[in-house]
Parts: C-alpha cells; sequence; structure tokens
C-alpha cells in the first residue's frame, strides 16, 4: 500500500490544467506541420500557418491556446495499492480544476442545470471524472480540457451487426461533412466500436490521449485507422472547412467485444486544439 | 498573410461589394462582441422599442467569448465560436442594420439568404486561435451586459484583425465551394449540418 495525500492530486491537477491550455503537444504540432507541406489549398496553407504561429505565441505569452478552456476531463488510472490520504479523491479533482483555472486565467464554463438555469458554476468545476483501476502503486492523471465546439459535433449509433466495417466508415465520414467548420478541423477522430453504448463513446474519447502517428496494436484495428484516415482526407472539408486536403490529423480506433445483436460506434471529435496532459504520482 | 485586403469599419457597400468567398481580410477599427445570450437580450429590447446599447448600422459582430485577462493586458485569449448557434438570431440582426460578422463554421440556409438579401458579409476567423488574435485587439471595453460576464457585449478596437470572407453579399458559400474543389471521395455530400455546435 502506498499513501498518496489528496492535497498531491490537487496540486498536480491545478499545474495539469495550466499547462494543458497553454503548450499544444509536441505530436500534435508536429503532425500540423507534416499537413502543412502536402495540404494543396493556398487559404488552407494559410490557415494552418496561423495555427502554428498560434501556438507560438500562446507559448511565449503565456495566453490560452483557445478561449474555450473547455470541460475539464480527467481520467484516473488509480493503482490498486495506492490509498489516497486526508480527502476524497474526486473532491482534490475539482479543488485542483478550481484552482487552475483561477491561477490560469481560464474560461469557466460550466453550466449548471443544463436543461434550465444553466447557471455558470463559476469555477469550471465539476469536472467530468473517469476511473479505472489498474495494477500497481501509481496514480496516472490524464488531462483533457475539452472545447465544446468540437464535442458537440461527436455522435453515436448503433447499427446491424452485419453491417460491419462499411457502416464504419460511413458513420465517421457523415460525422465529418455533417460537422463542416464547428469542429474545428483539422481534427483527431476518436472511433469506438463495440461494447454497449457507454462504452463505445467512453473508449472512443480515451483514444484521443493516444499520440497522433500511433497505430493500433491489433493488424486489423490498424488497417481501419488507415482506412478512416484516408476516406476523412478525401472528404475536402479541410481546415476550418475553407476547402484543402488536410481534414484530419489522425484516426484512433478503439474496440470491445459486444453484444451478438449489436453494432455501437461512437466518434468522439476534437479539434486541432488537441490539449492533453498527464502527470504520474 | 501575403494578399490580405486592408478594410475598415464600419463597412461601407462598396466595400462588401468588393469582397468575395475566399478573401483573406484584415479588419481594422472597432467591432462588437455578443454571444447567445446578448443576442437574446438585444433582440428582445429591440423587440420592445427600446434604444440598444450599441447602433448595429454598418457594424461587425464578432461572436467571441473570451478568457479572462491576465493583469496588464486588455483581454485574454478570443478566437471565435460556432456561429451555427446564432443563426435563429441574425436575420433579425441584420434586418437592424448589422453589416458584418465574424464567427466559426458554417451559417443555415436561411441566414445565408439573410446576409444576401441585407447585403451583409459573414466571415471566418480562424478557431482555435485566441491567443494569436488576441495581438490584433488593442482595447476592450465592456459597454452593455456585464452580468453576463465573458458573454457581455465589448466594444474592441482592432487592428489588422485577420478573418476570411465565406458568406458574401451575392449569396456565395466558401465553405461550400471549397469542399467541392478539394474533394476527391465519391460520397455525395449530406445535406445541411449537424445540429449544436
Ligand atoms: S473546437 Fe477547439 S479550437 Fe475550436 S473553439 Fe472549440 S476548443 Fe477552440
Amino acid at each position: 500500500m502506498r499513501e498518496i495525500p489528496a492535497a498531491a492530486i490537487t496540486d498536480a491537477i491545478a499545474k495539469l490544467a495550466v499547462e494543458a491550455t497553454h503548450y499544444l503537444p509536441a505530436d500534435v504540432e508536429g503532425a500540423i506541420r507534416a499537413a502543412r507541406a502536402t495540404e494543396k489549398s493556398p487559404l488552407a496553407v494559410q490557415v494552418i500557418d496561423e495555427i502554428l504561429e498560434n501556438a507560438e505565441i500562446a507559448r511565449e505569452r503565456m495566453l490560452p491556446l483557445c478561449q474555450d478552456t473547455g470541460t475539464a476531463v480527467v481520467h484516473v488510472e488509480l493503482g490498486q495499492e495506492v490509498h489516497v490520504s486526508g480527502g476524497y479523491v474526486v473532491d482534490a479533482i475539482n479543488e485542483g480544476i478550481r484552482r487552475g483555472y483561477a491561477e490560469g486565467y481560464l474560461r469557466k464554463s460550466i453550466a449548471a442545470r443544463p436543461f434550465s438555469a444553466r447557471t455558470n458554476t463559476g469555477d469550471n468545476t465539476p469536472g467530468v471524472i473517469h476511473f479505472e483501476i489498474v495494477p500497481g502503486d501509481e496514480l496516472k492523471l490524464m488531462f483533457m480540457p475539452k472545447g465544446g465546439g468540437c464535442e458537440n459535433m461527436s455522435r453515436y449509433q448503433n447499427f446491424l451487426p452485419g453491417m460491419g466495417r462499411k457502416a464504419v466508415i460511413d458513420f465517421v465520414c457523415e460525422t465529418v461533412d455533417l460537422a463542416g467548420g464547428n469542429p474545428c478541423p483539422p481534427l483527431i477522430i476518436g472511433v469506438g466500436i463495440g461494447g454497449t453504448a457507454e462504452k463505445a463513446m467512453t473508449i472512443a474519447k480515451h483514444a484521443l490521449f493516444r499520440p497522433v502517428g500511433s497505430r493500433h496494436g491489433d493488424a486489423e484495428a490498424a488497417e481501419l485507422e488507415d482506412e478512416l484516415f484516408a476516406a476523412v482526407n478525401a472528404l475536402g472539408v479541410g481546415p476550418q472547412a475553407v476547402g484543402g486536403t488536410t481534414t484530419a490529423l489522425d484516426v484512433f480506433v478503439e474496440t470491445h467485444p459486444t453484444h451478438i445483436t449489436s453494432l455501437p460506434v461512437a466518434v468522439s471529435m476534437q479539434c486541432h486544439s488537441a490539449r492533453t496532459r498527464q502527470a504520474v504520482l | 498573410m501575403s494578399d490580405s485586403i486592408a478594410i475598415t469599419t464600419p463597412l461601407t457597400d462598396d466595400v462588401i461589394e468588393r469582397l468575395k468567398p475566399g478573401d483573406h481580410v484584415s479588419i481594422s477599427g472597432v467591432i462588437y462582441t455578443a454571444r447567445d445570450a446578448a443576442h437574446k437580450r438585444l433582440l428582445e429590447m429591440a423587440e420592445r422599442g427600446e434604444q440598444l446599447p450599441l447602433e448595429l448600422s454598418g457594424q461587425i459582430v464578432y461572436y467571441v467569448g473570451p478568457t479572462p485577462p491576465r493583469p496588464g493586458m486588455v483581454i485574454g485569449s478570443a478566437g471565435p465560436t460556432t456561429a451555427m448557434r446564432l443563426d435563429p438570431y441574425t436575420p433579425r440582426m441584420l434586418e437592424l442594420g448589422l453589416k458584418g460578422i465574424i464567427g466559426k463554421g458554417g451559417r443555415g440556409a436561411a441566414v445565408r439568404q439573410a446576409i444576401a438579401s441585407n447585403h451583409a458579409v459573414y466571415f471566418i476567423a480562424v478557431g482555435g486561435t485566441g491567443a494569436l488574435l488576441n495581438r490584433h485587439i488593442k482595447k476592450a471595453e465592456v459597454i452593455a451586459f456585464e452580468d453576463l460576464g465573458t458573454e457581455a457585449i465589448r466594444r474592441l478596437e482592432v487592428e489588422g484583425f485577420p478573418a476570411i470572407v465565406v458568406n458574401d453579399c451575392r449569396g456565395g458559400d466558401l465553405l461550400e465551394e471549397g469542399r467541392k474543389q478539394f474533394r476527391t471521395s465519391d460520397r455525395p455530400i449530406p445535406a445541411g449540418q449537424a445540429a449544436g455546435g
């Protein structure tokens, strides 16, 4: 058994919130730079240049990459040998969000009573927090400030089991076409296939933590990733939907065994401001 | 930004006339911020015949909800928000004299039509470049609905603010034309847009 004080979790989350919203991950920036070299539309190249310049300015002037500093999505991998002391882990995480969003001058975008009053909670809490119990005595915090523009374009549908991979490809392409410029392409797309409705969406979202350019360990899933990537980039949507050959920076597939009657497919949309940051305690 | 067209506010008819989809522009002058809640209030005031806190005639409205400024800065990160959410309010805003809009993403058919029939223009700024756009905002002042926080109406003084013409006064649409031009897929383009945003 290893003790981790709740206060250390709060500190780590506050730091992750500020860093994630200001520093574009190197893999994302590298992929945007690579896309610039192959992009066929001059106007799209200009859009990409503004995106790259923005990342530089955000870093240097400590300005958030995007004004939508998102819902604080936190995925926790909690080692089963860990004991959190001095407070409830969820409270510790929310306190970290509260502090990070205040200290970092981040936008508070969370509305309480979603179908009625929609009052701003004022401190960007509560976060959307997922726990996974894993072997070991470490605690891993995976932070994602998730913007509304792209999150709102995410989609779920169940298909007839026999429809197979064609259903997946058609659904992903349709989702990208319908979303147009709203999710701020170039996109990173998480595709969750199988499980149940909530399982498919959870693995689709979790896939967005993968490094851009990585491929699934399963050959069949990796091949589907390549095929989806090519299919989406053939749509012509382009950066900010101005038309172009760069619609996605990558597509990730995650799968889970499913019921004999089901083919759940979830698409989690991530904008080019693909902000994630992790810490291990 | 080699061939950006410099324009100043308020927008005149002949400037609007010259703009076409795909033009990159640099906007200087005064623009006003407004999002969902501010639009709702503005139009309720107009409905009641009250005087609006800003003169819309010839002006540009920017759909943005900035981050709070760090000490010493005039505004925080300040990029565009999804324009489609404002579609229900836009035709009426144009009738009241609004000539330009800056947002991100496409507009619905009714709005595109209203933009053309009111001889106006819809621009996008690049979504997710709020730090870059911050540099072009020289002054920011809340002029109405302070209680709305990030959604309050602000008067911004901008210099060389980069944007792209999407819908011009002739009914053109860059997003539609651009997608067709670079599409190599055989898939038909589905009608409409996803709801939300
Ligand atoms: S979709 Fe992403 S880049 Fe675009 S405004 Fe939202 S958070 Fe920012």
